[in-house]
């Protein structure tokens, strides 16, 4: 055992009471850059399971992770009309708030293609993937929703047939996946006293206008339900999937949809940037900012109980200099001191990290090269808490010992 | 090992003044003192309280650097005033062993460590470091004691391991500072015949501040002290070495 070692046994419930706050804030650093990665884990969860090669989306918008999109539903057949493109498929993503046992819920739809896309792809904690073209959802654990329970929505009711962890929205709320259809009619539900409102001010218009007033038949069938009426598209969705064949280049098929007037295209790695520049680079920054002023803080709580620890040690510090010891040794003793402090924090911080995160509401992702990082980080403010120590040790007169 | 009269001798001290302080809190603590003990001799300084003896003490101990004078130890030139001449922290760690009033131990290293840290200092390896800490205690009598903290021990028992610490180096001067103060009679008398074994066996030069008269007759020689100036000798002890003093 080294001197160090032997001195922090005498001050042992100072010393460890320092070491679980310096590991608390040490874990709240870990914590700090597991919430980052979860984010961007949480964020690209879908851009990357949903398998799409290509994004078709509304003309200059983002795509739907970034904004509103919207596109007609017929879009999905002339994306699959393109050569070389194997498979479209229709995506609808929008978020509600609902209660679900008094709480606040609030849910991020996707619609998924039905029959193309039934669900296989997620990863699956219970249930099984969708096997009917409505009245089924998939729903992420986070929403709280379990197996066999029903949720009504709009004018349906919807059964839990599988449920799935981890899959969450970039901001947090936990995705709930539908049939494309289902996913419109919980969008775009409308009460049916709305809906006769809107009949009657369509029939209104129309008779004002000089082509109803020719053509009596238009107001009857304007007074009928939306689908009835060619001139009222049907309802849109949020983004067309391509998939592209095997064995032909995704630029050139990207290159010839591209050219469509009414629609942009983002590749799926286009896709991943949009939503980690856009969305997460201001959490990241936030969040590294308080790491940093929480790294700084550790450094001071260490530097400050190092610090006593000399002024507590000055006598015997004068001793060992009047014994003719090095500095070198001098010194030694107070950065082992911190560097064991900082070991100790560190291990308390991982251990309790370890306990503490699977609690926390979203997903904290411990990398390897976080671990390592904050390990680098943990022997720099050790050294750096340790330099004021030092100094005062530097300074202590061997005569000191007289006093 | 005897001394030989044409080796340098342990301390050689020319002209020492010593002012603490300055303008009007000046206060005067040496005022021209020279001395000269030789190897393997044992001298006591004797004095009143505030006569300076702790000064000249710490002065010769390279801690507390006179004002101005000269001080050579083992014919080594080391302090010319306050001017240091040598490395004087890698001088005290080869050449000398420090006994103060108080044992001054390390309140959290055992007695053995207390020992074993000062061989440490001078790079022996621990393991020959802790087996010659443990003949130490052994030969003070304390080494039932070895494992324990300072606090654990009796007053008397921290000064043998403190006196086991000055010797752990074989040091080629010792000095002590009141030693035995907080030591019964037969214990004081104890550590004084240990250093003028020390002295008489491996040639050390012992310089020792002490009030107790009782042990005097262990002395070769006495000095005496009083306000900053030391006095011709009061009587001539046992006597295995001549007196060297300066005139
Ligand atoms: N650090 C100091 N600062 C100022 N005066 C001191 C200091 N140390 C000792 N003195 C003074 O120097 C004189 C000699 O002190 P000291 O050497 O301790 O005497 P002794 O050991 O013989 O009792 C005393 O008057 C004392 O007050
Ligand atoms: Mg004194």
């Amino acid at each position: 055992m080294t001197l160090a070692a032997h001195d922090i046994r005498h001050n042992l419930g100072r010393f460890a009471l320092t070491a679980v706050g310096i590991g608390l804030l040490l874990m709240i650093v870990l914590g700090m850059s597991g919430i980052y990665r979860g984010m961007i884990d949480d964020a690209l969860v879908v851009v990357d399971g949903i398998g799409a090669d290509l994004w078709v989306v509304q003309r200059d918008t983002r795509g739907p992770f970034a904004e509103i999109s919207r596109v007609p539903m017929n879009l999905e057949e002339r994306v699959r009309a393109v050569p070389g493109v194997a498979g479209a498929r229709s995506f609808v993503s929008h978020s509600i708030q609902r209660e679900h046992r008094g709480e606040p819920q609030r849910i991020t739809v996707q619609g998924l293609a039905w029959p193309d896309d039934k669900g296989e792809w997620l990863p699956l904690a219970a249930g099984r993937p969708l096997a009917q073209a409505h009245f089924e959802i998939i729903a992420d654990e986070s929403l709280g929703l379990t197996v066999g329970e029903v949720v009504p929505l709009g004018k349906d009711r919807y059964t839990v047939v599988g449920t799935t962890k981890g899959m969450v929205s970039s901001g947090g709320d936990g995705l709930a996946f539908f049939t494309v259809r289902d996913a419109q009619a919980v969008q775009f539900d409308l009460p049916g006293e709305a809906i006769r409102l809107e009949r009657a001010a369509r029939r209104a218009r129309s008779g004002d206008s000089e082509l109803g007033r020719l053509s009596p038949l238009l107001l009857d069938r304007a007074a009928q339900s939306a689908a009835g009426i060619p001139a009222i598209g049907p309802a849109m969705i949020s983004a067309v999937l391509v998939k592209v064949a095997p064995g032909h280049d995704i630029a050139r098929v990207a290159a010839s949809i591209a050219n469509w007037p009414d629609v942009s295209l983002h590749t799926a790695a286009g896709q991943r940037d949009l939503l980690l520049r856009g969305m997460i680079d201001k959490a990241r920054r936030q969040l590294g900012l308080f790491r940093a002023l929480l790294v700084v803080i550790s450094t001071i709580i260490m530097a400050l109980i190092i610090y006593t620890l000399t002024l507590d040690k000055v006598h015997d510090i004068a001793l060992l200099k009047l014994m003719g010891a090095r500095n070198g040794m001098i010194a030694g003793l107070i950065l082992q001191q911190a560097l064991l402090l900082g070991a100790i924090g560190y291990v308390i911080a991982y251990a309790l990290g370890g306990w503490v995160f699977p609690r926390f509401p979203r997903r904290v992702l411990i990398a390897p090269a976080d671990l390592w990082a904050l390990a680098g980080v943990v022997v720099a403010i050790s050294c750096v808490a340790s330099l004021l120590g030092i100094w005062k040790a530097m300074r202590v007169e061997p005569n000191k010992v007289l006093s | 090992m005897k001394s030989n009269l044409d080796d340098p001798p342990a301390i050689e001290a020319h002209e020492l003044t010593k002012i603490y302080g300055r303008d009007n809190t000046e206060v005067v603590a040496l005022r021209g003192v020279s001395v000269r003990v030789a190897r393997g001799e044992v001298v006591a300084l004797l004095g009143p309280s505030g006569a300076g003896k702790s000064t000249l003490l710490t002065a010769i101990g390279l801690i507390n650097p006179p004002t101005t004078g000269r001080i050579a130890i083992g014919g080594v030139a080391v302090l010319n005033g306050p001017r240091p001449l040598v490395d004087l922290r890698a001088f005290r760690r080869r050449h000398l062993g420090f006994v103060f009033q108080k044992a001054n131990l390390i309140p959290f290293l055992s007695a053995r460590r207390n020992v074993q840290i000062a061989l440490e200092i001078n790079d022996v390896p621990a393991r020959a470091a802790r087996q010659r800490a443990l003949e130490l205690l052994d030969y003070l009598g304390v080494a039932d004691r070895a494992d324990h903290l300072p606090d654990e021990l009796s007053g008397g028992q921290q000064q043998r391991v403190a006196v086991a610490r000055a010797l752990a180096n074989q040091p080629s001067l010792i000095l002590a500072d009141e030693p035995t103060a907080a030591l019964d009679s037969h214990r004081g008398r104890q550590v004084m015949e240990l250093f003028r074994k020390v002295a008489h066996e491996r040639g050390a030069g012992v310089l020792v501040v002490t009030h107790d008269h009782r042990s005097l007759d262990l002395f070769d020689r006495t000095l005496e002290m009083e306000d900053g100036r030391l006095h011709e000798p009061v009587r001539a002890t046992s006597s295995s070495v001549p007196g060297q003093n300066p005139p």
